[in-house]
């Protein structure tokens, strides 16, 4: 017999009260773990759809001047010494130290060309690649497919007063118009979109590109590293990241985490209360028997270190249950939490040992003043019949 | 010889606005081997000397010497060591503890011993076979009768060989012939050299013993 039989007797023993201690702590633990579980799970999958969402890098010529745009208002621009990006480098982006963080590459040729007596722009490119970067253009009609084929901006459209399924002729070739794009409320809606091949063929600019836009993951990786890894690669271009974007998205994120933590905060705070008050009870309804053990001689550290021991393994087991209660109500709740089907459930040995150090140290803390009151009982108020 | 000396003992307690003096200057000596019993009323102060001579209860003044020690003298928890290498106690109420059977209710005082379990396990068994409750040492307390609950209590108050057993109203929940099954018991015991001191409020009971201490108004009266 030593003290550690006393508390695992009244573990064994007293069934009924240490499952409620243990059921409180579980409950505590599983919700962080499914709260820091679910917030691992989906920041990644958050993080890559709006890194998608639009460019965060652009890479332009460079060139000795300053242009005079601001809010789609052109007032013209002293520029000189035009330089051209040729396609051919493209795939050296793609050789960058953080090449797997880039999304997607959407290169871009741009021309004036006459269409239906109007001068219009016409921009060249990917569709597949531009659809993936702007995920909030709406189209009636389809993309473009063929090479004879075009999208064109609802301004554009309008101007040009055209439908889809309409034909155009640009520099007497024939192109049917298969999609018209909604209202961005952005220079989009001016633009008469073609095949990048096509365009480039039109403006007489084969093999060379105006503009490119990459989305780049910005998990892992710092935005401003991979701005510096590209102009190494491409020298003669201007890179730049679109701070705005890079900021913003950082910032939503940094919220989610934080409303995650600090929901996760609230339970933490709920669950020692509960070790706390039923540690508190469990010490008052054993008053005699704390007394019984003082007048034989047991010391004050003794009633701790029993009562200490008791939470530590009742934590114990509540942290075990608790991470996989936890994660099972993570993978339970995580398709309905977010529609990607490529979701996966993150399995984080941190989270998995913090819960159960967590849940151990929970309980130690919440039963020390329980415990230190034990410990300060007089023996004859304890036992009353002395 | 003296076992204990008691000298100028007085315990008062707050109730309200008064204070109740509930031992005004006691003096007592009980000799090794001695078989003492503290009769008196209700209130008349007995079990408040009880947990005083226990070590349980600091005085208002006076001393407790045990063996020359002046127990309230002894620094820090230096009393709880005293108390589990020198007393031993049988509650009225026995106060067994419910999730330990009757062997390890009876190793309850050498829980915090460094002596090797086996000698633990042998030394309750032998408290229990005193007692005459070899038999039911795997039982819960709450599977033995008032009278063996008591015999539990009793080798559990015997299993450190202490130099004084405190009974306090040991036969207050017993029937007649159980609690006379138990004064032959503590009487047993004190002929094999155990120095017994019980409180009491049964006349019956100080048959047994070889002094019996009035007590009244907190005071010695006889």
């Amino acid at each position: 017999m030593k003290l550690h039989n006393i508390s695992l007797n009244n573990l064994r023993r007293r069934k009924a009260k240490m499952a409620f201690l243990t059921i409180g702590l579980v409950v505590g633990i599983a919700t962080i773990v499914t709260l820091v579980t679910l917030t691992k799970s989906m920041s990644g999958d958050i993080e890559r759809k709006m890194d998608e969402f639009g460019a965060n890098i652009l890479v332009t010529p460079q060139q000795n001047g300053l242009a005079m745009t601001y809010g789609g208002i052109n007032l013209g621009g002293v520029s000189f010494d035009q330089h051209e990006i040729l396609e051919s480098d493209l795939a050296l982006i793609g050789s960058i130290k953080n090449s797997k963080n880039i999304s997607t590459v959407a290169p871009k040729v741009l021309g004036s060309v006459q269409v239906a007596g109007r001068q219009v722009l016409l921009v060249g490119v990917l569709f597949d690649k531009e659809l993936k970067l702007k995920q909030w253009w709406k189209l009636f009609g389809e993309a473009p497919k063929a090479a004879d084929e075009l999208l064109l901006g609802s301004d554009a459209a309008r101007v040009l007063n055209v439908m889809t399924g309409d034909s155009l002729d640009i520099k007497g070739e024939r192109f049917k118009v298969t999609g018209i794009l909604d209202q961005t409320g952005s220079q989009d809606d001016a633009l008469v979109f073609a095949q990048l091949g096509v365009a480039q063929r039109l403006l007489n600019k084969q093999g060379r590109i105006n503009l490119v836009e990459v989305a780049a993951l910005c998990s892992g990786c710092p935005i401003g590293d991979m701005v510096l890894q590209i102009a190494e690669k491409l020298p003669g271009a201007k890179v730049s990241a679109i701070q705005q974007v890079v900021e913003g998205r950082l910032k939503a994120l940094d919220q989610f985490r934080r409303f995650s933590y600090a929901m996760a905060g609230v339970v933490v705070f709920i669950g020692s209360l509960i070790v706390f008050v039923t540690m508190m009870g469990s010490v008052n309804e054993r008053t005699t028997e704390i007394g019984v053990f003082r007048a034989i001689g047991f010391r004050k550290s003794h009633i701790m270190r029993i009562i200490l021991l008791e939470a530590g393994l009742v934590g114990v087991l509540a942290g075990l249950l608790g991470y996989g209660a936890g994660m099972g109500g993570a993978k339970i709740a995580l398709p309905f939490m977010a529609d990607g089907k490529q979701l996966l459930l993150v399995w984080d040995g941190l989270v998995a040992f913090g819960s159960l150090g967590l849940s151990v140290a929970l309980a130690l803390l919440a039963s020390l003043y329980p415990a230190l009151h034990a410990s300060k009982m007089d023996p004859t108020e304890a036992l009353r019949a002395l | 010889m003296s076992l204990i000396e008691v000298r100028d003992l007085t315990k008062s307690y707050a109730s309200g606005d008064e204070t109740v003096d509930a031992l005004r200057g006691i003096d007592l000596s009980i000799d090794q081997g001695e078989f003492l019993t503290i009769m008196g009323q209700s209130g008349s102060g007995k079990s408040t000397l009880l947990s005083i001579l226990g070590g349980l209860s600091r005085p208002s003044q006076g001393t407790v010497k045990m063996e020359g020690v002046d127990l309230y003298a002894l620094p820090g928890e230096k009393l709880a060591d005293f108390r589990s290498q020198k007393l031993g106690f049988v509650f009225q109420s026995f106060n067994l503890i419910p999730y330990l059977t009757a062997l390890e209710n009876v190793m309850l005082p050498l829980a915090i011993s460094s002596v090797k379990n086996k000698e633990k396990q042998a030394a309750a068994g032998d408290a229990l076979g005193r007692v005459g409750l070899g038999a039911k040492a795997d039982r819960l307390p709450n599977q033995l009768s008032g009278g063996e609950q008591e015999r539990v209590a009793i080798a559990r108050a015997i299993v450190n060989r202490p130099h004084l057993l405190f009974a306090d109203e040991p036969t207050g929940n017993l029937d007649s012939k159980t609690s006379t099954e138990m004064m032959q018991l503590f009487r047993s015991l004190n002929q094999a050299g155990q120095t017994v001191v019980m409180v009491t409020h049964n006349p019956e009971n100080c048959d047994y013993s070889d002094r019996t201490v009035q007590l009244r108004d907190g005071l010695v009266v006889v």
